[in-house]
Parts: C-alpha cells; structure tokens; sequence
C-alpha cells in the first residue's frame, strides 16, 4: 500500500464519519436507548414523520449508557433515557440523571405504580414473566404460582437462565417485596436444587427446553413466546405450539411484570421536543405498535391488545410499585449469589 | 539531552494509552488504603473461588487447544509435503475472521438440545430428551472448545514464521543422525520454536480472559462475567474496577512468567537455504490432510455455513441501504483505527529499540496490557478520562470566547479510536517487535557509520526490512477492530452503527437467525485482510529468503 492511496482513504472515510456525525438540525430530540434498534427506531421514524422532529438515537447497554450519561454531565447531548427494566430506571433515578415529568396528561396516561418516584420517569410498556409449561406432561392445575419452582415435587423440572439476568433479578426483587429475605433465600435454594440444567441460554431457550423435553416448568418472558409463535421456522412454530402460559399467583400477589421507561435527562436542551416523544410514545397508535410488534403489555391501560396478548388470557398483573424492583435489586442479586443460582 | 527528550516522549505516550488502565490501578490503591471491602468481601465468600477455578479451567484449556491445533498445523503445512497443502497453509489463517462469539452463537443454534441435530437423533431414532447422551456446549468445555477454534491461528501464524526460519542444517543434521520427521518435529524443532509458541499462546489467553461473550452466551461464569455481573447487578462500579484490577494482576503475572521463558531461551540461527521437506506419501499424507482440515472446517467452514443459511433465510435485508451503511461504517473504522494502532506501535517498539532503558521498556509494557482487559472496562476509564476533560474544555471555551463546542472528544469517533489503541496496542507492537528483532543491530551500526541520521536509518533500512511484519499489524489489529464489540457499543457516536453492533443486538435479543447476515458479512469483510496477510506472509518468505543471500554471516 503506498502513501498517497492510504492518505486518501483516510480523507475519504473523515469525511465519512463527519457525515454521520454531523451535528445539529433544525428540530431535534437525542435519545439513549437501551432498547435495541430494531425494537425503537420504527416507531421514531412515525414521530419524525408526524412531527417533522428528527431524532438522533444511540443505542447501547443500559449501565453503560447511564455510564456515560452520568459521566457528560451537564454536557450530556441526550435529552431522553429510555431503558427496559424497573431495576434500570431506578439506578439511573438515582444517579440524578433525571427531571421531573410534569405534563398532567402523560402522567395521567398510565397507572400511578407505573410512575418512578418523584416522577422522574414514566413506563412506556409492559413485559409479563409468567411460568410456561409443557401442555403434554404438566397438568396445569397442579401449579398455583412461584412457590412451586422451588417444591421437590418439581425435582429436576424446573429451567430458567442465569441470575446474571436482569429479569430474574427484577423477579427476586418483587419476591423479596412480597415473601420478606428469609423465604425468598429458601425459594431460590430450592428452585436451584430442581434445575433440570445448569441456568444457561436466553428465555427463548428456556421455553425450547419445556417443548424439546429437558424440563416441564420454565420462566421466561411471553413475548419470546410470541416470537416463536411468528417465527418463520416451523420447528420453532412446533416447539411454541407445545407449551402452554401460567398465570402464577392470581390469588395472591398477581404474575411478575417489568417496565420498560423513559425519563427527560435532567440537562435536556431539547425539552419540547423531547416532551413530544413522550407523549407520542404513550399515544394509541404507538402503544399499540409495542404491543403488536414485540408483544409488550401496553402501560396505557384502555389502549386494546393485540390478537395475540388476547389469546393468551387475561390475567392479574402484579402491581407493585416498580421503585421497588429497583432498591431491592442489589439485595436479590446477593441472595442469588449465595443461593448459588449461578 | 536530545537523548532525554526523546525518552520523555516515548514514556509519555505510553503512559497516555495506559490511561484508562490508571483507572483501574487507581480503583485498586483506593481499596489498599482504607477502601469499601464490603462488595469484594461478599464476592469473594460467594462466588470469586468459582471465578477464579473457572478461568484457570478455561485458559489451561485453551492454551492446550491452541498448541495442539496451532503448532501441529504449522509443522504439517511448513515442512511435509501433502495434498492440499499449499491451500491449508493460507486457509487455516480463516478462523481469525471468526468473532469468538459468533461461532458459539453458530455451535449453539447446531448443537443445542432444540438445534437440528439433537432433533434430527430424535427424530430417527424416536428418543426423547434424557434417553441419550449428547455433549452440553453451553458449557466449560464448549466455550474451551470454541475459542481455541477461533484462537489457535495467533498460534499457527508465529510458529509457522519460525519454522520457515529454522535452519536447513540443523534440521539435515537430525535427519543425517537418522532422525523420523515425527523425531525431528519433537527433538529439534519444537525445542527451537518454544519462544514463538509462547508468544502465540500468550495473545490466545489474553483475547480468552478479556472475552466476555462467548463465556456469557454459555452460562459459564468466569472472572470477567463477574466484573459485569458486579456493574450490572449489584450497581458497583468501584467493586466491578476492584475485580478489574485483580484481573490487571493476573495479566501482569501472565506477562512476566513468558518474559521470563523468552529470557531463558534465545536462539539466533540464520541460514539462507530452507529446509526440504519431507514429502508424505500414502496414509500418512492422508492423516496430515485430514488433521489441518479438520480446525478449518469447525473453526471456519461449519459456522460460515450456518451464517450462510441464516443469510439466505433473511435474504431482504441484502438490499437495505442501511446495511451497506454499516458494513462501510465497519471497514472504514477498522481501517482508520489499524493505521493509526500500528503507526503508534512502530513509533512504541522502535522507541524502545533504540533506547531500551529500564524506564522506557516498562512504559510500553504497561501500554500493551490493554490487550487482556475487557473491551467494556476500557471503555469505563475512557469514559471517565475523556468527558471529565470535556467538561474542562467546554468550561473554558463557555467563559472565555462564549461557544461551547460539545463533546470534543468523548461524544465523537475520537473516543473509540483512542479505546481500540489502548486495546490492541499489544498485537500491533508484538508483530512490529518481532520483525524488528530480525534487524541486526550490525546493519543500524553500519548505516550510521555511512552517516544516515536515525531517521534516515529508519526510511532506508528498517521501513523495507519492517514491512511485512508492519502490514501483518495493520490487518492483525483491522480484523480485531472489526469484531470488537464491547467498547464500540459503549463510546460510538449518535446514529453510528456497525456490523458487530448489528449483530450483537439481534443475537442478544434471541433473534440468531436476524443476526446471520451482519455477523456474515462482518467475516466476509474480516476475510479479505486475512487473505491479504496470507498472501503477505508468503511473499514475505520468499523476500526474506533472496535477502537473506545479501546478509553477510555475522559469528
């Protein structure tokens, strides 16, 4: 390679990346996510559409990027924080990232439990994580909620994936909530002695596990199912046939639900527009989007579910206040360490 | 006094890419006097000794599989002759296309109990799960399995060079003493190439601990799962960088031990005549064949078929702009980021050639153990480094001309550039300093006495001489680039994607088969460097050996 050519290259791809990053149009709104960009750019696109309002996205880990939300500080270009998972909002409510949302109709869209402390963010949708089990050997009357992952009776049934997970986390935590350390220390111990296999894999393979024969209980969150249910592999189609959705814990505390959130970053120069997308995030036809796209609960509750959320039933939905998932989170997190859920 | 000054800068730039390490070091010296002990206490009572066991298992694991797969393939391929073997010899560098955590993504959809040979078993033989033994490979031994797939090239690719050095007649020697191949492979050879061996095995554990995908994706849990787990789950970053910083030790420790296995061995032995090969014939010609296809075909082929087959199923996303949009953002970013790495690198290892004081060779070591240390945790001390000296830009410029000019260095492609240099500083100046070693100090001595100034010296003699070994970095540290992802993921600009991102985000989300085509075109992109250094590595054989006819035999 001689130079000219490689100083040339260099010129070109500069040019390149100041195009891709180049700065500031007329109206804009930036937002971190951490919700994958296949699972959020769509429904921007329709408000950039609506509003004229382009928006700037930067998708990422959510630690990572509160990392570096944190770490700008008052320089921080984002104007918005979308994250999935109460335990998420929370940290970041904690690090003072956050405003107040004070727009009486975006607060009185959605449920009050759905709100983080202070207002400080507001839930833009709803992920269910019910128990699954295989229709051909569990008979589902057998089962009343999440007590029984952990009975012997279950001895080797049971698959669910690492504690490394965030949901497993935010799962123990709202256990915590309920069932106080002692028994949740013991219901971890105990689910961990009926794994069929070691806590490895993501929820889709959970649920694969119940259809293959591994286990017959797995935990997972529905809208893995509803992919598998639309997917274009048969064999996946075949497998999501073969399992069936329980409702754990309806005559209790209600089946475990997450959130996922946005908040307006505390040095947001965009508020405006950056209140647009909130708003259009909570209207109908994007919570409607969620729901039929990647199979969510809608948080605004008269908005109507998709075909498939119907079809899977209605049920009662935990309604702790999310704060919770947050400030118990390191709690759980040790108590699985100790319980030896790897 | 020039002396000094070009000392001082050569130890400054150093330290400015051990930057973000000081992060780390710092996290450690604050718990050594009078730091929060309580997460690293729980940890270590919890889950640090099944960290701990779990790493050593993994490295002692693939350090074997690396050796076996890397020097026996090198062996084969330079000094025996066999069908096939002149394409192995490029090929078998194939795997370094190969994302770690691609491949296992690959292996996973193949093997798991719902992948289609465990269905297929059932299927025909009417078993169902539990009737019949199948390997678990989201497991130890699979994440062993997959990075020494994926790793043992490093391995291949260094002892391989050294092979093709090693003397003619010393290996003639043993075959006159009545020596087998097999004998002369064991007793002469392999004793020669321990260095190299090393060398390569070294750079395969580093890429081991600071890989978190592969491990995360099997469930198993290992010191760098932990450092995440700390961050992620107990919201602790000073606890997460304590971890880090333990790991640091471990790497320094790695690093020390092949220092000192390089010191007790040194062999300088020249020749300008290659050794002939032995020529297999029959069987044994066979079993050679089959032994260096059989890493091509599970480190390369079988997964690129399973990214292909994805790839065909999401045919509609091969005409999507967007896509086109991120395989050039990939190429190009690498391209930048390997340039300027090995510009930094030869500026580093010669630096430290010329004045190879205690000071200066400590510095450049420390800038190289980025190399071990988990892309994310880089990307942490960045973060922390570059936008506190944002805000101190910001700050002045704000008070004193009014204009507040953003995020200069954190919020742009400066910042990545910076994580990829500190990350793989170490492959670049590895290669450059084994092609400087092979510039006797005789030819610098006699250039300087014909009165070339050192930069001279430079231009003249080393650059053409450095060549190979500086585009084997260049397209070492490319390709790395390429498939880095945790950092990228971390410090990319607004609306900047690559194909490592792309592929990542499907994978993580359960979506395999959405994620075949980037990680498909990620290694097809990976593909072309990695041929390109084939191509170099034997045309660099060849010069070597016709220079090698001018270099006057020093005693």
């Amino acid at each position: 390679m001689r130079l000219p050519k490689v100083k040339k290259l260099l010129s070109l791809s500069a040019v390149a990346f100041a195009l891709s990053a180049s700065i500031a149009h007329a109206a804009t709104v930036n937002v971190y996510s951490a919700r994958k960009e296949a699972l959020i750019k769509p429904v921007l696109e329709q408000f950039t559409e609506k509003t004229g309002i382009e928006v700037r996205l930067l998708t990422g880990n959510g630690d990572a990027l509160l990392a570096r939300l944190r770490n700008e500080g008052a320089n921080s270009p984002a104007d918005l924080f979308l994250t999935v998972d109460a335990g998420n909002l929370h940290r970041a409510a904690e690090a003072g990232i956050f405003q107040p949302l004070t727009s009486d109709k975006v607060l009185q869209s959605v449920p009050a439990h759905l709100h983080g402390a202070d207002n400080l963010w507001i839930g833009l949708s709803l992920r269910a994580r019910p128990i699954f089990y295989a229709k051909e050997r569990v008979d589902p009357s057998q089962l009343s909620g999440y007590q029984d992952l952990a009975d012997p009776k279950w001895d080797n049934d049971v698959c669910i994936r690492s504690s490394d997970n965030i949901y497993n986390q935010s799962l123990t935590a709202a256990l915590l909530e309920h069932w106080g350390e002692e028994k949740t220390e013991a219901w971890a111990e105990g689910l961990v002695s009926n794994l069929a296999k070691p806590p490895v894999g993501g929820d889709r393979d959970q649920i694969k596990a119940v259809a293959a024969g591994v286990c017959d209980l797995a935990v997972a969150n529905t809208y893995y199912l509803g992919l598998m249910e639309a997917s274009s592999d048969p064999a996946e189609r075949e497998a999501a046939s073969k399992v069936g959705i329980f409702w754990p814990n309806q005559d209790s505390f209600g089946t475990h639900v997450n959130v996922s959130g946005i908040g307006l970053t505390k040095y947001a120069k965009n508020t405006d527009e950056a209140q647009q997308l909130i708003a259009y995030l909570l209207s109908d036809e994007a919570q409607k989007w969620y729901a039929a796209t990647n199979n969510e609960y809608p948080a605004v509750s008269d908005v109507e579910w998709s075909e498939r959320l119907q079809a899977w039933g209605d049920f009662k939905m935990d309604d702790i206040e999310m704060r919770y998932l947050g400030e118990n989170n390191a709690a759980a997190v040790k108590l699985m360490n100790r319980a030896g859920w790897r | 006094m020039q002396q000094r000054w070009r000392q001082l800068s050569l130890v400054a730039s150093a330290l400015v890419l051990g930057l973000p390490l000081m992060v780390i070091v710092f996290a450690l010296l604050q718990l050594l006097f009078g730091g929060d002990f309580t997460t690293l206490q729980h940890l270590w009572q919890t889950v640090i000794p099944e960290y701990i066991q779990h790493s050593l298992i993994l490295m002692v694991g693939v350090a074997v599989g690396v050796i076996i797969l890397g020097v026996s393939t090198a062996w084969l391929t330079t000094s025996c002759r066999f069908p096939g073997q002149k394409l192995l010899s490029w090929a078998l560098l194939l795997p370094l296309a190969m994302p770690a955590y691609i491949t296992a993504y690959t292996y996973t959809g193949m093997l798991d109990y719902s992948g289609p040979v465990q269905t297929l078993l059932r299927d025909t033989f009417g078993w169902s799960y539990g009737d019949y033994w199948f390997p678990q490979i989201r497991s130890i031994g699979g994440a062993i399995a997959v990075l020494s797939l994926v790793l043992f090239p490093y391995v291949y690719l260094i002892t391989r060079a050294t092979f093709l050095q090693q003397s003619a007649t010393t290996l003639e020697a043993g075959r006159s003493l009545g020596l087998s191949p097999w004998q002369c492979f064991l007793r002469i050879a392999l004793p020669l190439a321990r260095p190299a061996i090393v060398t390569g095995t070294t750079l395969a554990l580093m890429e081991t601990l600071a890989d978190y995908g592969t491990v995360q994706y099997f469930g198993v849990t290992t010191f760098t799962t932990g450092i995440f787990r700390t961050w992620y789950g107990l919201g602790d970053l000073t606890g997460a960088l304590q971890l880090a910083g333990l790991l640091l030790a471990a790497v320094i420790t790695l690093i020390l031990l092949e220092r000192w296995s390089r010191k007790q061995a040194r062999y300088d032995q020249r020749n300008p005549r290659p050794a002939a090969p032995f020529e297999l014939q029959g069987g044994k010609a066979w079993l050679a064949s089959l032994v260096c296809w059989l890493p091509l075909v599970f480190g390369f082929l079988l997964p690129a078929l399973q990214l292909a087959a994805w790839s065909v199923e999401r045919w509609q996303v091969w005409t999507d702009s967007d896509f086109w949009q991120l395989t050039w953002n990939s190429f190009a970013l690498a391209l930048v980021a390997a340039l300027l790495v090995v510009t930094l690198a030869v500026w580093l290892a010669y630096g430290r050639r010329q004045l190879p004081t205690k000071l200066v060779r400590t510095s450049v070591a420390f800038a190289g153990l980025g190399y071990a240390i988990p892309g994310l945790v880089i990307a942490v001390g960045l973060l922390v480094l570059l936008t506190s000296i944002d805000n101190v830009i910001i700050q002045i410029t704000t008070e004193w001309f009014d204009y507040n000019p953003g995020l200069l260095l954190s919020g742009t492609l400066f910042a990545l550039l910076f994580a990829y240099a500190v990350r793989f500083l170490s492959v670049a100046i590895q290669t450059v300093q084994a092609g400087l070693a092979e510039i006797r100090p005789s030819m610098d001595e006699a250039a300087r006495i014909h009165g070339y100034r050192p930069l001279q010296v430079l231009r003249l003699i080393h650059l053409p001489l450095l060549r190979p070994s500086v585009l084997t970095a260049v397209i070492l540290v490319g390709v790395d680039v390429l498939k880095e992802l945790p950092a990228t993921l971390v410090l990319r600009p607004f609306d900047f994607n690559t194909l490592a991102v792309r592929a990542y985000e499907m994978a993580g989300d359960e979506r395999l088969a959405d994620a075949g085509p980037p990680a498909l075109m990620m290694v097809m992109v990976g593909l072309i460097p990695v041929i390109l250094l084939s191509r170099a590595m034997l045309k660099s054989q060849q010069n070597a050996l016709k220079e090698q006819d001018f270099v006057p035999v020093t005693a």
